[in-house]
């Protein structure tokens, strides 16, 4: 961890050898690792390393089948109490937006709040209209997320999630499935996350964001981490061959 | 020359075209021919007029008949208030009953003390539709209490009919269009959530929840109405002897736990069309099992199947004329009853045509209904 | 550090699961408990044997069958009746509502809308209503028997029913079916050869064009051939009160079956209707583009998509009809349940006959559904 020497040893995620089995497909194959408080990661890697998998099971969207993830000092576990918890503390974005279609986008991002954080109607809106503001879409509120593009659909997702206050922001693919001219306006949204402190982890293929937002950049293969460096180190200096290879071809895009 | 046109080119456009439209005018001239010659000259419409209240309430007692009235007039005045608070389609349709009660109290079918009493339910009607429009701004919340009201109106119009103490009526007293309609509320209003709750239990990552939900629909859908309606008439008594029911309430349970077997494939349907994504996304929000499908999934599973849904419900409606074989005297058995009737021997096909305009009427408005209803939520859209 | 139990996921699954299944057996074990008591305070016992007993009631119409014989005889005529007018109802409610879902589909106005009207009234209006009315209304109604309506040499309606002449096999049937045989041998041999030469050219076309006329030859040469004639015609003929001879209909069964069909068949329409317009317009004119005629577009390319869509829903269809004809109670047509009915009335034994009258349904309802998935599968990998 020479990388992050200056940044207090405030570990908010650990992750202790933790495996994970799609039937007889080993997904993840023992991943030792752990974020800091405020941390920007990006995680990237060839289709299939298993990188989605690894961010989902952060929050339990997927089970692991050994090891341990302790998120926020709480283990994840089988304990129905440490599974909501988590979850209200981890914030997720997926590269499908996954909008609630048959609501508004301020009612897709009130929902949580009034309905997991019992919070009353008019505070959540209250929120929910300043993280719009937020996130530069704040006209669009009472339109539903068919009517409004996907860069404004994500952004709008972004301000579900955090809506709920998380401490942490799991990032999906968050700009695979947008338009190229749409992913500068979500990058941007996430570029202002990154500075206001959040801790973000990003699985993502856009080279040019984890150079200048990242701390640290994680390269997975084949279900384990390969390389975890930080930027610098890691486009001039990769330790690794698939390493070098990945990075040559993302480059070239 | 633009019908000569339209004839051409809807009629005539080529010889076989032109064939057809010689044989089935033909076809046409004969059968309305033979319809129209029996049904002003042989057929006697007097049993009509003169079983009217029959075909309405069948043997309720006429000194009980107000009960129905109170009803009715309930009815009419949240529907006028609803017309008037939501506008759009619940409007047209409070105007369009409204005509047609207006136009049965014009026409001299009925006595005259009837022809008041529809009169001032159409009256009601549009009283209450001038409120709900005026209303519509001051108050925001209206929308939810009239919900309520009506999910009330619903006990309400059972304790109304079957009143209290000495003067109470009878369920075995309900009959004719009355106890066809109530049949078919009490089928709809309880084979839904039965339904709703059956397609989840199939859909559940528990698999005995799952087996038995599937083992219900499937031995259900298996068999013919029929048999749940002798089951429920025979096989409760047998199994439950301590609880007393009598015939109708024995009738509706058939009637809703048979549809609700096929409420749940329709419902099943929606589901699977529900992408993993929603779930998911509903996770990662931290709501639980039962805030996921209350909030996020059904109200998009049942908004993509609502034309099923309805389909559901006017096949129910139909259905609930299968209680005249277990001897209810709902439409369909006032029918028989009055064709049995010596005064009005040799009168089936009058009858029958009277009772199946009825039908007809009830289950075509539904439909249209609830294509109205597709339009305008955009169903099919994402 | 272990979770506590109440909030353990893999414990509460399994301890869900439990407790939904006590209650499930609890429930079934009220119920039986009831029962039993109920069974036994009615003087009966939960067996089988009275199937052996003498039934002692007479069915009107069915396989042969006596009074005298067991209850299990007189059910299984209840079943093949079943059988019978659901086969027969689902032919005709197909070929109806084929003929009706391509008429609303037709380009004349007229017949357009005469299929509309067919289509609406019947599905709007109770099957039992329907029936009841073809059974009261029209067929008993018909004049008597000495007043017969005699459309055609032969047929004979009355109240009594439908009479039709019936075909009697004669000695010179073996021989023509040696023909039959010959000409089904030579139509298959045809067939192959044509799809094989249809493979070679690489263009599709209509399989059966060589195999078919083939077929019809050979028949129609046979026929004449054939030294004494295949068939005769046994006519229904009036002796005292009633017709003898020939094929006849009751008026129960011809109510029903008329009943069902006509209801069905609406249904059948629709479905049809909705899969040829599900198969885009523009594939049907690309295809005309490419050269095709009126009826290889039919057949190459609009039926074979249409079909995969339109089976599914006419299964449950043709599942509705032959669960829709134990209305037949309604009228007196002798089915299973109707029969069912009668059978527990006489023995009290509700819950057996009840039971075997669910598994008779249960049984056609699968097999239905599962020869429809087959041919469902056939269907989608031969196009």
């Amino acid at each position: 961890m020479d990388h992050l020497e200056n940044a207090p040893n405030d570990p908010i995620i650990v992750c202790e050898d933790v495996h994970k089995w799609f039937d007889d497909f080993h997904v993840l194959k023992g991943i030792t690792t752990s974020f800091q408080k405020g941390e920007k990661a990006v995680i990237c890697g060839p289709s299939g390393s298993g990188k989605s998998t690894f961010i989902r099971t952060l929050n339990r969207l997927e089970e692991h089948q050994r090891g341990t993830i302790i998120v926020d000092g709480v283990e994840l576990s089988d304990d129905l109490r440490n599974i909501n918890l988590i979850r209200q503390e981890v914030g997720m974005v997926f590269q499908q937006f996954n909008l609630f279609p048959h609501l508004t986008n301020l009612q897709n991002i009130t929902l949580g709040p009034i309905r997991v954080r019992k919070m009353t109607k008019s505070e959540a809106e209250e929120i929910a209209l300043s993280l719009l503001e937020r996130v530069d879409i704040v006209d669009q509120a009472y339109k539903y997320p068919s009517e409004i593009s996907g860069g404004q659909q994500q952004r709008v997702a972004i301000a579900r999630a955090l809506a709920m206050e998380p401490k942490i922001m799991l990032f999906d693919e968050p700009t695979s499935a947008l338009d190229p001219e749409m992913i500068t306006e979500v990058l941007d949204v996430m570029r202002e996350l990154a500075r206001s402190g959040m801790t973000m982890l990003v699985v993502t293929h856009e080279m040019g964001f984890a150079r200048e937002v990242a701390d640290r950049i994680l390269f997975f293969d084949e279900g384990a981490i390969v390389e975890d460096a930080a930027p610098a180190n890691f486009f001039d200096n990769p330790q690794h061959e698939r390493t070098k290879l990945f990075i040559s071809q993302t480059l070239q895009h | 020359m633009k019908i000569l046109s339209w004839l051409k080119d809807n009629l005539f456009s080529t010889w076989y075209n032109t064939l057809l439209t010689v044989l089935a005018l033909g076809f046409v001239y004969f059968l309305s021919k033979g319809i129209l010659v029996w049904a002003f000259t042989d057929a006697n419409w007097d049993v009509i007029p003169a079983n009217l209240q029959l075909f309405s309430v069948g043997a309720y007692p006429r000194s009980e008949i107000w009960r129905v009235w109170v009803v009715l007039y309930t009815v009419c005045a949240l529907l006028g208030l609803s017309g008037g608070i939501w506008g759009g389609l619940p409007f047209r349709f409070a105007i369009g009953i409204g005509s047609v009660g207006f136009v049965c109290a014009l026409l001299p079918l009925f006595e005259w003390a009837t022809r008041g009493w529809i009169f001032g339910n159409v009256a009601l009607l549009g009283a209450f539709l001038v409120l709900g429009v005026n209303v519509r701004g001051l108050v925001s919340k209206m929308r939810p209490w009239i919900l309520g009201a009506w999910l009330l109106s619903f006990p309400w119009t059972l304790i109304m009919l079957r009143g209290f103490g000495e003067n109470s009526v009878l369920t075995t007293n309900w009959g004719g269009l009355l106890l066809t309609l109530i049949l078919a509320a009490v089928g709809i209003v309880f084979c839904f959530p039965l339904g709703v709750l059956l397609a989840l239990g199939r859909r559940s990552s528990f698999p005995a929840v799952k087996w038995v939900s599937t083992a219900y629909i499937e031995l259900v859908r298996g068999v013919p109405l029929i048999t749940i309606l002798f089951m429920a008439q025979i096989m409760i008594p047998i199994f439950m002897p301590n609880v007393r029911l009598d015939k109708v309430l024995r009738a509706m349970l058939g009637i809703t736990f048979f549809s609700a077997a096929y409420m749940a494939e329709n419902v099943r349907g929606g589901l699977q069309a529900i992408p993993k994504g929603q779930y998911e996304a509903a996770h990662a929000l931290g709501l639980n099992y039962p805030l996921t499908t209350l909030f996020i999934i059904l109200p998009q599973a049942l908004r993509s199947v609502i034309p099923a849904i309805v389909g559901q419900f006017i096949a129910l409606f139909k259905d609930t004329s299968l209680v005249t074989i277990v001897g209810l005297l709902d439409l369909l058995g006032i029918a028989k009853t009055v064709i049995a009737n010596p005064d009005w021997l040799g009168l089936q096909a009058e009858v029958y045509l009277f009772v199946a305009v009825i039908y007809f009427v009830f289950s075509y408005s539904m439909s249209y209904v609830s294509q109205k209803i597709e339009t305008a939520l955009g169903v099919g859209k994402t | 550090m272990s979770i506590p139990f109440w909030r353990d996921v893999r414990v509460l699954r399994v301890l869900l699961q439990v407790l939904f299944l006590i209650g499930i057996f609890l429930l079934a074990g009220v119920l039986y408990t009831n029962m039993l008591t109920g069974l036994s305070n009615l003087g009966l016992t939960l067996n089988l044997d009275f199937l052996g007993n003498e039934a002692g009631f007479d069915i009107s119409e069915g396989i042969e069958y006596e009074p005298s014989e067991t209850y299990l005889k007189a059910f299984w005529v209840g079943v093949v009746n079943t059988l019978k007018v659901s086969l027969i109802g689902i032919v005709c409610a197909t070929i109806l509502g084929l003929v009706v879902g391509i008429a609303r589909l037709s380009s004349n106005w007229l017949i357009r809308t005469i299929a509309a009207i067919y289509v609406e009234c019947f599905r709007n209006i109770p099957l039992l209503l329907q029936i009841l009315f073809w059974y009261t209304a029209v067929i008993l109604q018909l004049p008597r028997v000495r007043e017969s309506i005699s459309l055609f040499e032969g047929v004979f309606i009355n109240q009594r029913g439908v009479y039709l002449p019936s075909p009697e096999p004669t000695a010179g049937l073996n021989v023509w079916g040696g023909f039959l045989l010959a000409g089904l041998v030579l139509a298959v041999i045809l067939y192959i050869l044509r799809a094989k030469q249809l493979q070679r050219l690489e263009r599709p076309g209509f399989r059966a064009k060589w195999a078919l006329p083939a077929f019809l030859i050979v028949a129609v040469l046979g026929w004449f051939l054939t030294p004494e004639i295949p068939f005769t015609l046994d006519f229904p003929v009036l002796r005292g009160f009633n017709f003898v001879g020939g094929l006849s209909l009751s008026p129960e069964f011809s109510a029903l079956l008329i009943g069902l069909s006509v209801y069905t068949g609406a249904f059948i329409a629709e479905i049809v209707r909705s899969g040829i317009q599900a198969v885009a317009k523009g594939q049907r004119e690309a295809a005309r583009a490419v050269g095709l005629s009126e009826s290889q577009t039919l057949q190459l390319v609009v039926l074979p998509q249409a079909i995969p869509i339109i089976v599914p829903p006419l299964t449950s269809q043709y599942l509705n009809l032959a669960k829709n004809s134990s209305l037949a109670i309604a009228i007196g047509f002798p089915d299973v349940f109707s029969i069912g009915n009668t059978m527990m009335l006489q023995t009290g034994q509700s819950i057996p006959v009840f039971a075997m009258i669910m598994v008779s349904y249960l049984i056609m309802s699968l097999t239905t559904s599962a020869a429809m998935n087959w041919y469902n599968r056939w269907i989608t990998r031969n196009r």
